[in-house]
């Protein structure tokens, strides 16, 4: 088998104003041609960078070192933007996360395809080439913008113009992480056809579970440096270094059961329904939350999952159906006098970056929540920060910092119920885990009752006690976690449960 | 991380201090700009007149630095106006319901819609020449530029997670304004102000150098140039040099405020 | 399709009825009696009083005047000069011509050198030189660049006419003064569109399908930067024309500036009103061809699938 790209001691380091950051440093690993290799690795791990450093993309301002930098056969340290040039489409394809994005917006997938073509003088049409990745109607695809196809179609286009020249390589960067969980499967699906098809694959993503189903090798990359590389059979069952065995805890969480939950409805939901003129975001959804409990709410965009969470908390005012709160009629009640009851009814949003006001400190932020002349110093050390973050701003904390900040704000009313919408989507893999573990306490600790909105079954799994599948603005099922997991009665359930990556090697 | 500024921020800064303390107290640095000399006319730049003279002899450098004084003090009056009506309507047409918004947003783009040379003539001609005249006109046709940034940015920051959040954690309306939304719309708007000021001056510059602003024998810049003009041929100084300065501010106004821009949105990313 | 291009239209004419109305109300607004800020420093005789009276119905109700104004502006009746005893419109007219191959000739000039400046200077160095260049000549007042140009070119080296609207010799230095600021701003405008467009994931893509740079540059990039510089046009238009004001007067060009300065100078308000109207249609105009202009390159904007 011959080796496509092969480096050893590879380093790549940006200027940045005075400082220079070291992004890579000291990367060395080869592929041989058909082989599928993935890079693993957290945001700020150097993965992407490494992957467009094979291709001259390193970006502006990149200094590129390596001891070996063969690409092709050939040394890559000695090219020049001729040689990069034949290399980029003709030898290596590349696929980028979101193709809404990734594809010129102005041009028609057609003409991005058949730059591509021209660039390498094939005679090939986009048309076939947007059959060959299974999209329908070729024809009348080729002749629209991406904004006008669905994401799964966008990412078949995109893909379709990086094979176009026929490349013995495809490295893919984060190449599903902007879809839906069964879009998701089925581009999986594509990409394991180019393989098989004879293409090597170099496979980008922050989701180890995405690419263990796929990858030959994995390399486990943290602060610019590969810590584990091997088979993904071997990596999986017995993982040496801390941070892959971290990794692969991550992405096979364990369920937490909470403590017996009381009978007692915290907030209830009925025939609630919510129409933008003629489109119906959410259609006659009913519920109840009982205290202490962990209530998964599931759905792809567009399945109204945060519409819910906007009703739940009075931002909008549903069209028909009632909320009611602790026994309360909540919705349809004149603001003024929802607002002392607001308290028991607390946000976590995704973003926690964009729901605190960046000219408010951390004590500002939560002393806010508190009652006047309460320290919020105990409530940030139980969301596991210190009094070192008291001063700081927003945009001075890491994400899961951030998040951490957004709960302790949540719990510092004492609420009844928390919508958390989305809370960890926005996190890396192993911040994932401490967040939930987290909330997992408070739910167990406070009796604080959660409405957990996500898109990661595998995340509601871990915390929820019972579950409700929503698609299209409905609720097509629900029940306890476990029975849903175990037994999905809606054909809606088993193809999300289906598509859902996990820890599994190729036979 | 504090980062010192460049040179060319810094050259610019002191020019300003210099163009500010003209403006403030011009007999530190400067004689009487009225006083004619008829032996010494149109003399070149040397050393006892460093800018020249002009046709009636008097020290080119005497009446720029006295001209600060009018330049600067109608840019920034005009300027005044400008922000202080742009950004009331601009807070309003942000916060306003939809109708009100679309009516304000109209207005302002009828506003915009007369070249702020014409507009400013137009008043001028109503309202008659002289530095009233001047003020009014550039702070009418500039107002629109300042209230869009406004409502644009109150649109946004209206709709932020955090201002949507605090709802949820139930504040009033007014109290959400008050806290959040006014402080984070209002940060930037004397940073634009400062840029905005150099177009201000320009504009200034311009109509006195067509006879609209204050009237001879009141050193002002534009209109320097527009006397001196007439002896471009033997005497290039007289009408170039007052040019300069001019320029000079208009630069060191935007260097500075752009620096500040950059300084600002560096502290405060969104 | 439809929609848009209606709903911009519409704006556009509400955008037109507010400028005449806001024009309008300035002449109320006006000190003194109405009919003497249209006699201004013209003669004033009774007679002309009540001809002023007459043309303008100054005798009827106010709302009558002003849906009259609105309907005569409508038709292109613009009133009657009181200094030159001429209609409005044929002044204008006379006029409009030599302003208007100045403008479209620093219009041309200007965005030309602009392309030009932005696509080329791309290397660290020279986008500095160029930014500071840029800068100075959109802080310069257009009547220095004039004068600096009429003093080297004119006087120094005589190579074209101080003065005058002979031939296309004497269009050079003025287009050029005008061209100049004009080209500064759309430079910096074209330059961060650029710089914007080439930093987004689909110029990475271009450049991973083995592109040259030109080619991501002028085939991607290009028309990304040309958006925002699309919505200029207005505020280009309203640029030129204040700009010919004082360009006209600096180099003793006759032209509608040299008519807006001779009836400021005199108080003649139905020219000056004319004038502000005629550039806020302009404006209007240029601003709704824009907005549907954006249509036609942003398939993004056309809405439904």
């Amino acid at each position: 088998m011959s080796t496509l790209i092969r480096v050893e001691d590879l380093h790549v380091a940006f200027a940045a104003g005075r400082d220079r950051v070291e992004a890579v440093r000291g990367v060395g690993f080869t592929v041989a041609a058909g082989e599928c290799v993935a890079i693993v690795g957290e945001s700020g791990s150097g993965k992407s960078v490494t992957a467009r450093t094979l291709v001259g993309l390193a970006g502006p301002g990149a200094e590129v070192r390596a001891a070996t930098f063969e690409v092709n056969g050939r040394d890559a340290r000695r090219y020049a933007d001729r040689d990069w040039r034949r290399l980029r489409g003709g030898f290596a394809g590349l696929v980028l996360q979101d193709a809404l994005v990734s594809l010129d917006p102005l041009r028609t997938v057609g003409a991005e395809i058949g730059e591509a073509l021209l660039a390498h003088r094939r005679a090939d049409t986009p048309e076939r080439l947007l059959a060959e990745v299974h999209v329908p109607e070729p024809g009348r695809r080729a002749r629209q913008y991406p904004h006008q196809l669905s994401g799964g179609l966008r990412q078949r286009a995109l893909i379709a113009s990086a094979i176009a020249a026929r490349p013995p390589l495809l490295i893919a960067d984060e190449p599903t992480t902007a879809l839906d969980v069964t879009v998701q499967a089925q581009i999986l699906a594509l990409l394991a056809e180019r393989r098989a098809a004879g293409e090597a694959l170099l496979l980008i993503s922050h989701d180890l579970a995405v690419v263990s189903r796929l990858a030959d090798r994995v390399l486990v990359m943290k602060d610019g440096v590969i810590v584990e590389s091997g088979p993904a059979r071997e990596l999986l069952a017995a993982a040496r270094h801390p941070y892959t065995r971290k990794l692969v805890a991550a992405a096979s969480l364990d369920r937490r059961a909470g403590p017996p939950v009381r009978d007692e409805v915290v907030l209830s939901a009925a025939g609630l329904r919510k129409d933008y003129g003629r489109h119906t975001a959410v259609g006659d959804v009913s519920f109840d939350v009982r205290r202490g409990e962990v209530l998964g709410v599931v759905g792809e965009s567009g399945s109204g999952k945060s519409t819910v969470a906007h009703l739940i908390l009075g931002l909008t005012t549903p069209t028909a159906g009632r909320v009611t709160l602790e026994g309360e009629p909540w919705s349809g009640v004149p603001e003024r006098r929802r607002r002392p009851r607001r308290r028991r009814l607390q946000l976590i949003s995704q973003d926690p970056l964009s729901s605190f006001d960046p000219r408010w400190t951390v004590r500002r932020i939560v002393g806010e929540a508190l009652p006047r002349g309460d320290s919020p110093l105990p409530l940030l050390e139980r969301v596991g920060l210190g009094a070192a973050v008291l001063d700081r701003y927003p945009r001075q904390l890491s994400g899961g910092q951030r998040q951490r900040v957004a709960i302790a704000r949540a719990l510092a009313p004492r609420p009844a119920l928390i919508v958390c919408d989305e809370p960890v989507s926005a996190l890396d893999v192993s911040v994932q885990a401490q967040i939930l573990d987290l909330l997992a306490d408070i739910r167990t600790t406070d009796g604080t009752a959660l409405l957990f909105i996500s898109h990661d079954l595998g995340v509601v799994h871990h915390l929820a006690d019972r579950l409700l599948v929503m698609r299209d603005g409905r609720v097509v099922e629900q029940g306890p976690v476990d029975e849903v997991y175990a037994r999905p009665r809606h054909e809606y359930t088993r193809e999300l449960l289906a598509a859902v990556p996990t820890l599994e090697v190729s036979p | 991380m504090m980062r010192l500024p460049g040179p060319g921020v810094a050259a610019s800064a002191a020019f300003l201090a210099v163009a500010v303390l003209a403006a403030a107290r011009p007999s530190w640095l400067a004689a009487d700009p009225l006083a004619a000399d008829p032996l010494h006319v149109l003399e070149a730049p040397g050393a006892a007149h460093w800018f020249g003279t002009d046709q009636l002899g008097r020290d080119v450098f005497d009446r720029v630095v006295h001209g600060a004084r009018h330049s600067l003090a109608i840019g920034l009056a005009a300027t005044l106006i400008a922000v202080t009506a742009g950004v009331t309507l601009g807070v309003l047409a942000g916060l306003a319901h939809r109708y009100a918004d679309e009516a304000l947003t109209r207005g302002f783009d009828a506003l915009s819609a007369f070249p702020l040379l014409l507009l400013a003539l137009l008043f001028i001609t109503i309202a008659g020449p002289g530095t009233a005249g001047l003020v009014g006109a550039i702070g009418i046709a500039t107002l629109p530029h300042y209230a869009r940034v406004v409502r644009a940015q109150t649109f946004v920051v209206r709709r932020a997670g955090y201002v949507t959040g605090a709802v949820a954690y139930g504040g009033t309306r007014l109290r959400l304004v008050a806290r959040h939304v006014l402080p984070n719309v209002l940060g930037p708007v004397p940073v634009l102000a400062m840029i905005g000021l150099g177009e201000a001056v320009l504009a200034a510059a311009g109509l006195s150098f067509l006879g609209m602003g204050p009237q001879p024998p009141s050193p002002e810049w534009g209109a320097m140039l527009a006397d001196g003009r007439n002896y471009l041929r033997i005497a290039w100084w007289a009408s170039i040099l007052p040019g300069v300065v001019v320029t000079l501010t208009v630069v060191s106004l935007t260097v500075v405020g752009r620096h500040l821009q950059h300084r600002f949105e560096g502290r405060d990313p969104r | 399709m439809l929609r848009p291009v209606l709903r911009r239209v519409a704006t556009g004419l509400v955008v037109l009825w507010a400028a005449a109305t806001a024009a309008y109300l300035a002449l109320l607004a006006a000190p003194g009696d109405t009919v003497d800020s249209i006699v201004g420093d013209g003669a004033d005789t009774p007679q002309i009083r009540a001809q002023i009276i007459d043309e303008w119905g100054l005798d009827r109700p106010a709302l009558v005047q002003y849906l009259d104004y609105l309907a005569r502006a409508a038709r292109g009746d613009l009133g009657r000069s009181y200094l030159l005893h001429r209609p409005v419109s044929a002044i204008v007219g006379e006029q409009v011509g030599p302003t208007l191959r100045l403008a479209v000739l620093a219009a041309a000039l200007g965005i030309a050198l602009a392309l030009v400046l932005a696509v080329t200077t791309r290397r660290p160095w020279a986008r500095r030189v160029s930014s500071a260049a840029e800068l100075v000549l959109v802080s310069t007042p257009p009547f220095l660049i004039g004068i600096v140009l009429l003093s080297v070119f004119s006087f120094r080296l005589g190579l074209f006419p101080v003065s005058g609207d002979r031939g296309f010799a004497a269009l050079v230095l003025p287009a050029v003064t005008l061209a100049l600021p004009v080209a500064g701003v759309l430079t910096q405008v074209l330059r961060d569109g650029l710089d914007r467009a080439l930093d987004e994931p689909f110029a990475v893509t271009a450049r991973a399908r083995g592109l040259r740079e030109g080619a991501v540059l002028v085939r991607h990039a290009l028309r990304h930067a040309l958006l925002p510089a699309v919505t200029l046009v207005g505020w280009l238009f309203g640029i030129l024309l204040g700009g010919a004001v004082i360009v006209e007067q600096v180099f003793g060009r006759p032209g509608l500036g040299q008519v807006t300065l001779a009836a400021v100078t005199a108080k003649d308000l139905p020219v000056v009103l004319a004038v502000v109207v005629l550039s806020a249609l302009v404006y209007v105009v240029l601003n709704t061809a824009a907005d549907l202009a954006y249509l036609i390159v942003d398939p993004r904007l056309r809405g439904s699938r």
